[in-house]
């Protein structure tokens, strides 16, 4: 019996399976290609890009916590025109989908990576990360209120013509509601969720364990709080809902599918496993087949 | 080619107060051909409490292929690697980084410094430059003796071998770029050890206008240079250890 693993995210923006990379975890996808055949994933997220290029934090900027990892990377990053002069041109051809993680500081810097982007045609989809808790200026910012994020979504939608998905911070009271702003602003689909803002302090030394003092806490640590706040989202919205937080094999991807997302991004597992990704997507597989349905999209929502 | 493969820890020793593994590859699996001198493996550690996999420097490759690991314990990832016994399997990512420069000593005269851990990738290193024809010259530095035990068996017959202690219970008494060894024309030097230490090789390095080179370490995750984890600055911004490095020219680094 064939199975269904594809899935459609809106606006002309179909995967072959659930299983995208999460931004930040997964590069620029080449760094992965001697350990995944990256056109077997529904598609990957490539790293924040923002108009300028960006040194990042300082070090320490990772610290390893009970079941996850705290880090500060503050969206190192060699700026949208490096992407497209030299990225874009390596992964351009892949059979798979491209989805570029789009930051800045103020609302003009969103768009102006939108407008660079626009023209990339294998660029099929952008997500917009209101979401980073590592920088000083905008991300994060944009992404606790309701206003914020629909201010950055109304914006960006006027100036990108294909698949955008907002990221949202869990570092909020009601995340529905910001899921909410973006759906009425436009957006496609809204991804959750990013790190949860966290902190980690070295008692030998006496000091911080990361530069920034707090950092964003990734890994099977969040991933209750994530599948919860998908299961919220999923409920509250039209548009669909792509779930991460801490998946680590096809049972966490489940839980998200069940909780009513529409597919998943893996991140920090990628550091664990190289090879993860494809390993869940083979077990996603794996489980419709062991409990007999066709079609992914059975189990979506079910709970 | 960089891959994710099994190995069997064939047996266990202890020098300079680190664990030594000896780790044959599974049988079907690729040979260590590609493995260079300054390369690193990331080590999945299966033990409750740590998630990331560990970065550790290679110290050897064999002649009948084995990959030895030189394993300090630090924390609770590191004791769990010193604790693997005979038989248990590990799985690698491999191999990774750049490794050191070897064209650097296109005149022969090597001089290679280290402390502690960092000991690990000179071994291989030393073997790889003498098999080249080169003449080596190693540096080992430690606060006392007794740090050392052990840590002259890894050498190979042919390498110059001195050492320096801070109390000079053996060899020359001050630090390494005291060893009189640093007195004597050499048209590289390779260094890993504690950043103190590798700073005092740099300066004497510059002093001579001998260019250096040093392995760095760093808090690692992914080992590929995806996460951003591990940057150290340098003249040319903020690069990855992991791919960027281990090993820089020290006249990159700012060493902040």
């Amino acid at each position: 019996m064939d199975i269904n693993l594809n899935v459609d995210l809106g606006a002309g923006l179909t995967i072959k399976n659930p299983v995208l990379t999460a931004s930040g975890t997964f590069g620029y996808g080449t760094e992965f290609a001697p350990f995944v055949d990256l056109e077997r994933l529904g598609g990957f997220i490539v790293k924040g890009t923002t108009i300028q290029p960006r040194q990042g934090n300082d070090a320490p900027r990772m610290v390893e916590t009970p079941s996850g990892m705290i880090n500060a990377v503050g969206l190192q990053n060699k700026g949208v025109d490096h992407f497209a002069d030299h990225i874009y041109p390596e992964i351009s051809g892949l059979n798979t989908r491209v989805i570029v993680n789009v930051s800045g500081a103020t609302v003009e810097d969103y768009c102006a990576v939108a407008d660079r982007l626009a023209p990339l045609e294998a660029i099929q989809a952008i997500e917009v990360n209101i979401s980073c808790p590592n920088v000083k200026a905008g991300g994060m910012a944009f992404g606790t209120t309701a206003d914020g994020c629909a201010a950055v979504t109304r914006a960006v939608r006027r100036h990108w013509p294909r698949h955008m998905m907002v990221k949202l911070s869990p570092n909020v009271t009601d995340i529905t509601e910001i899921a909410a702003a973006a759906e009425a602003e436009g957006a496609d689909s809204v991804s959750l969720i990013n790190t949860l803002l966290a902190m980690n302090i070295d008692v030998e030394r006496r000091r911080p364990s990361i530069s920034t003092v707090t950092g964003g806490l990734s890994g099977p640590a969040v991933r209750p709080i994530a599948v919860r706040m998908v299961w919220q989202t999923a409920r509250r919205v039209k548009i669909p809902v792509v779930g991460l937080g801490g998946i680590m094999d096809a049972s966490d991807a489940l839980q998200f599918i069940m909780a009513g997302a529409t597919a998943v991004q893996v991140g920090t597992a990628n550091f664990i496993d190289p090879a993860v990704t494809v390993k869940i997507a083979d077990g996603i597989e794996g489980y419709l087949r062991r409990h007999g349905f066709s079609d992914i999209k059975e189990i979506r929502g079910i709970i | 080619m960089k891959r994710i493969q099994n190995f069997t820890v064939e047996s266990r020793a202890t020098a300079g107060g680190c664990t030594l593994l000896t780790l044959a590859p599974q049988p079907g699996t690729p040979d260590l051909y590609d493995v260079r001198p300054g390369q690193f493996v990331e080590v999945r550690v299966d033990t409750p409490g740590v998630m990331l996999r560990r970065p550790i420097s290679v110290c050897d490759v064999t002649a009948d292929g084995r990959l030895v690991l030189m394993v300090k314990r630090l924390g609770r990832g590191s004791e769990a690697l010193a604790a693997l016994a005979e038989g248990a399997v590990v799985n690698l990512v491999l191999p990774l980084g750049n490794g050191f420069d070897l064209d650097a000593c296109s005149g022969g005269r090597a001089l290679l410094a280290g402390g502690g851990v960092g000991v690990a990738p000179l071994v291989y290193l030393s073997k790889t430059l003498a098999r080249r024809g080169a003449s080596v010259t190693v540096v080992i530095g430690a606060r006392t003796a007794a740090d050392l035990e052990g840590v002259a068996g890894l050498f190979p017959a042919g390498v110059n071998l001195a050492f320096t202690t801070d109390d000079g219970s053996l060899g020359t008494h001050g630090f390494v770029p005291d060893a009189p060894a640093f007195a004597e024309p050499c048209d590289v030097i390779y260094c890993c050890g504690p950043t103190p230490m590798m700073k005092a090789v740099a300066r004497a390095a510059a002093t001579r206008a001998v260019p250096c080179q040093a392995s760095l370490e760093n808090m690692m995750a992914c080992g590929v240079g995806a996460c951003l984890c591990c940057i150290e600055k340098t003249t040319q911004g903020h690069l990855c250890v992991c791919t960027d490095g281990p090993v820089f020219n020290t006249t990159q680094l700012l060493w902040t």
